[in-house]
């Protein structure tokens, strides 16, 4: 991995909302970085804050109600402060973003080779004759069948999986160098996903795009990230390579998360490890370390905010935001020979 | 209650024990009108043929993706909509074609909870409402009904003061307990759970499948647990039943199906899981299914997954292979099968699950069953 | 598409034939007395009740009847026994009157409502919006008789800006006569309908922009202009539609009466009002079976509309 000038870097990244409950802190001090044609995968279960932040990072979550800190730096064009015509040009052209849902995320009315033509010749001065031809190229390329005819049928015309093939073809179109993807796959079938899941590796190699993959679910990542960045509670609490996360996990939630997950080529445990309690509201959050309330491994110093920065000297960009030393978060980590995991208390609310 | 594996001869036999829903070559085909006249054209034939028996205690886990009907499946079952053919059984009785009326006091025992914590509690009704209702309606007296609810909600892991709020106030994860609560209130027999932790994070779904073991448990339930993947259920699961486009294609007490899957569609959807072991992920041949389900109103001829199944050959377009039995009460549909021996193809014999235009012709091995199914895309990838 | 058109042609068809069936029933055949006498009217003599009865049948059965009547009605041989006058001249006498009352009102209540609404929706939450939306719940409130004649009162015959009711056609006036008279039957009848339109507007306008597929569109890089027209408008706008070809048949079929009478536009609704206040029957049968045709062609096209509109509706 070269030294060269990421393709984004996030720093310090705040939004707030203001709703009649209070200000909900949705995302708190985010930074992280993206290079080019490296896939990042954003862990995190629902209220982290990922989703906002991918949205941020898109300019879709600007509103009268929102207020915002730092920096996300898209090569020389800060996302965060640019001008709302500063940001419609990149969006859709530099940076382009797919949808968890592909039955609400396309227009009905209109059909899927108009909808894709529009992002096309919003961005550059081409025909409609030339703008249709490389359409349906693009449909071709992300595997729809019989594309030329497809291109002018409707959206309620087509199955999910096809839909997301239609929806990552239209975000490709202007051939990005970031895509951002907000849970592609988890309304999908496994074997479509599993098939989505190829496609957006194939796009990787054929066109260098760097990819953040907003997602909750570990496997999926396993399968497609260079590096991940965990979430919880509006806060990045763990970020390094695949294998480190997987393999030399710093946080507990990381482990709880690790734990929770059914392995199918495992024996089956006598009681399904996962997480006890639920997430803390973003209105008010403990002080200090977000995920106290749900932590055994709770103790004095974690009432002190904890930095998000690397404390394994032999793993630089390993960073995690947990008080433990390193080598007591090895041991507790292992709740049985092999088994990584926050042990589990019982079923709470 | 769990069934362990050593316990698995025994409890693979369909005659032991009590049987709670017997379920005999069910099918529903949904008539498609098209035309100026609006005449029937076509049929969806979302459930077509399905046989099995669900035992008391037991855990069932229905498993398939997008159109394979396991959800039409379960709403037959619990007779929200009549069957075009075939018979259900439930507790002795026949429920096949009874009225509502006569179904009112049966709705006792065969309870449902649903996929959508968001869209199953009426947002208008307080907690203590939804749950009082089945009570009310089945008339336990009006002291009773305030101490069950606080008792039952209780019991789903939530506190007593929660059943004052509205169903807005909970996370999802809260809002699935309360449709447990709503399940268990008059104790039934036997609970249809229709994907009921899909909507839900990972490390939620782990805490809701803890707890239905628990309470299946504590009050002698019997399951039938819908999903659309293997991962969740394999954990419920006393035997699992993966289905696809509206048939059976296999059958098998719930570990074996993941050490030892007999149809290539099962071993697909097991390859389609995502391992978080990235060196194993590394090293895993994954077998991309290519193309998408047919369509159900025109179901494939012969074995319905040929279309899609890098295995088939000539028979597989022309014969309905017969569920064939081996040992350990594992049933499958496939004329040339995954990971099994000679012997026990040899020794095979067709199932009583089998549909009924269902051919005979005894599975064949082929190649070696046991190296993982080459990845590709299909013969004829159907479009969307 | 085509299976569509034609299904709903068909359907249109055998509704028609309904409508049809069930006016003749309720004039002719329901009320207790004489549907002879009741021909008559006032003017009743045994010589005219005895050439009724044999005009329209009533000496034989029911299905003579009803082709008598639907002869006479279609053929225009329909005359009203009170005055002599041939009902069928008369409505086409109307027609254009209150073609052009409810045709302008319906336009003028569409841009505005529209304009409004999504006004409103763009600013909802503001004091713009508040204000806008109490503007409208007090338009929706004011009966259009009590406005019209207050504005024909005040701003016609006292102020003598706007003449005092009447009608003028373009050979009498020309272009500005007629606009002149129709101005304020215009604003009066559309009042109503703007508040309701507003609301409705600005409430589809809301859930459209919070739908996904405006999102995406955002995402595309498009301009917010683009988004605002070809996204969002052109999908909240499809109920309205629908409401408006409801709304703007049932206008002609009868529904602007009150309007006519007050600015005495002699249009078919001020003509049905007297009709039935001299208890003469066939203009009434008439209008009544004009009208209803009217609401179901019309609302047809709509639904045809409506189609090419939204293309998931063609799969029905």
């Amino acid at each position: 991995m070269t030294q060269s000038q990421p393709l984004l870097d996030v720093q310090h990244l705040k939004v707030d909302f203001r709703t009649e409950d209070g200000v909900v802190h949705a995302v708190d001090d985010v930074s992280f970085q993206v290079q080019p044609g490296e896939v990042l995968a954003v862990v995190g279960e629902s209220g982290s804050g990922k989703s906002v932040t991918a949205m941020t990072l898109m300019g879709l979550t600007r509103s009268p109600n929102a207020k915002f800190g730092g920096s996300a730096k898209l090569r020389d064009l800060d996302l965060v402060g640019a001008t709302d015509e500063q940001l419609r040009k990149v969006r859709g052209k530099e940076i382009a973003m797919i949808f968890q849902d592909p039955m609400t995320s396309l227009n009905p009315v209109h059909r899927i080779g108009a909808q894709i033509v529009e992002q096309i010749q919003a961005h550059e001065d081409v025909s409609d004759a030339e703008a249709r031809d490389r359409v349906v190229k693009l449909l071709e390329r992300v595997g729809i069948p019989r594309a030329a005819e497809r291109v002018d049928s409707y959206p309620h015309e087509f199955s999910g999986g096809m839909r997301q093939r239609v929806m990552i073809a239209m975000a490709m179109s202007n051939d990005p160098s970031l895509l951002i993807a907000d849970e592609p796959t988890t309304a999908l079938d496994v074997t479509i996903q599993a098939q989505i899941l190829h496609e957006m590796r194939d796009l990787r190699e054929r066109s260098n795009t760097a990819i953040i993959l907003v997602t909750h679910d570990l496997g999926v990542v396993a399968d497609i990230a260079d590096r991940i960045a965990v979430m919880y509670s509006g806060r990045i609490v763990e970020t390094g390579t695949l294998d480190e996360i997987f393999y030399d996990p710093q946080h507990p939630y990381t482990w709880g998360l690790l734990g929770s997950i059914t392995r199918i080529d495992r024996e089956r445990p006598k009681r399904l490890p996962s997480i006890p309690g639920s997430p803390p509201s973003l209105l008010a959050a403990p002080e200090g370390c977000h995920f106290r309330p749900r932590c055994r491994h709770e103790f004095g110093d974690c009432v002190k905010y904890p930095q998000l920065e690397g404390r394994i000297p032999e793993s630089p960009g390993h960073d995690d935001r947990c008080w433990l030393p390193v080598e007591e978060k090895r041991k507790r980590r292992e709740i049985a020979p092999g088994q990584i995991g926050l042990e589990m208390e019982g079923a709470t609310a | 209650m769990s069934v362990s594996i050593s316990q698995a001869p025994e409890a693979a036999t369909q005659e032991d024990g009590e049987t709670l829903l017997d379920v005999q070559h069910v099918k529903q085909h949904f008539p498609i009108r098209s035309g100026i006249l609006n005449r029937t054209t076509a049929h969806v034939h979302a459930v077509d043929d399905v046989t099995f028996r669900l035992k008391k205690g037991e855990t069932l886990g229905l498993v398939g993706e997008s159109g394979c009907g396991k959800t039409t499946l379960s709403r037959t079952i619990m007779r929200l909509i009549e069957p075009t053919d075939g018979t259900i059984a439930f507790d002795g009785n026949d429920i096949t074609r009874t009225g509502r009326r006569q179904l009112r006091p049966l709705r006792r025992d065969l309870q449902m909870v649903f996929q959508d914590p968001f869209a199953s509690l009426n947002p208008r009704k307080r907690i203590r409402e939804i749950l009082a209702a089945p009570l009310e309606l089945h008339g336990v007296a009006k002291g009773d009904v305030e101490k069950r609810t606080e008792d039952l909600i209780e019991r789903v892991g939530l506190s007593r003061e929660h059943v004052n709020r509205y169903p807005h106030e909970f996370s999802g994860g809260q809002r699935q307990r309360i449709g447990i609560a709503r399940a268990l209130a008059l104790e039934p027999k036997l609970i249809v759970l229709d994907e009921p932790v899909s909507a839900l994070d990972v490390s939620i779904q782990a805490q809701i499948v803890n707890l239905l073991e628990d309470l299946q448990d504590d009050f002698g339930l019997t399951y039938l647990f819908v999903a659309h993947d293997l991962s969740v259920v394999r954990h419920v699961s006393d035997r699992i039943a993966v289905m696809y486009l509206g048939k059976i294609m296999e059958l098998s007490p719930s570990e074996e199906l993941y050490v030892k899957p007999i149809h290539p569609y099962t071993a697909a959807l097991l390859s389609a899981i995502p391992v978080p072991d990235p060196k194993l992920n590394r090293q895993r041949e994954r077998i991309v299914v290519g193309g998408e389900p047919p369509s159900p109103v025109n179901p494939p001829s012969g074995c319905v997954f040929h279309t899609r199944c890098p295995r088939a050959r000539d028979l597989c377009k022309v014969e309905v292979p017969r569920l064939s039995a081996y040992p350990n009460g594992h049933v499958a549909a496939c004329h040339y099968p995954l990971n099994v021996t000679e012997a026990e193809v040899a020794a095979s014999t067709k199932s009583p699950l089998s549909p009924v235009n269902s051919g005979d012709t005894q599975p064949e091995r082929v190649e070696d069953p046991n190296a993982p199914l080459r990845s590709g895309v299909a013969v004829d990838a159907p479009s969307a | 598409m085509v299976t569509f058109v034609i299904r709903r042609l068909v359907a249109m068809v055998f509704v028609l034939f309904m409508v049809s069936v069930l006016t003749f029933l309720i004039f002719n055949v329901i009320p207790n007395s004489d549907p002879a006498v009741q021909m008559a009217g006032k003017n009743v003599t045994p010589q005219v009740v005895e050439q009724i009865r044999k005009e329209w049948g009533f000496d034989q059965n029911i299905v003579v009847q009803y082709g008598k009547t639907m002869q006479k009605v279609f053929t225009g041989e329909l005359i009203s026994y009170n005055n002599r006058v041939n009902v069928v001249e008369e409505i086409k006498r109307g027609a254009p009157r209150t073609f052009s009352l409810a045709i302008g009102a319906a336009l003028t209540w569409l841009v505005i409502g529209v304009a409004l609404g999504l006004f409103t929706a763009v600013r909802a939450g503001k004091w713009s919006d508040s204000l806008v939306t109490v503007l409208a719940l007090i338009g929706i409130s004011m009966p259009v008789f009590w406005l019209g004649a207050l504005a024909s009162y005040y701003l016609g015959y006292k102020a003598g800006i706007f003449p005092n009711g009447g009608y003028e056609t373009f050979s009498e006036g020309g272009i500005g006569g007629w606009v002149q008279h129709l101005i304020l039957p215009w604003v009066v009848l559309a009042t109503l309908f703007i508040g309701v339109y507003s609301r409705v507007v600005r409430s589809s306008v809301l859930d459209t922009i919070n739908d996904d597929y405006v999102r995406t569109a955002r995402a595309k890089g498009l301009s917010e202009r683009r988004v605002l027209v070809k996204h969002v408008l052109r999908n909240s706008l499809i109920p309205v539609v629908t409401l408006w070809g409801l709304d703007f048949s049932l206008a002609i079929g009868g529904g602007a009466i009150l309007t006519e009478t007050v600015f005495d536009l002699q249009g078919i609704g001020q003509y049905l009002a007297e009709s039935i206040r001299r208890l003469d029957v066939p203009p009434v049968l008439a209008i009544t079976l004009f009208g209803a045709f009217f609401i179901v062609i019309f609302n047809t096209l709509i639904d045809i509309v409506y189609a090419f509109l939204d293309p998931r509706i063609r799969l029905q």
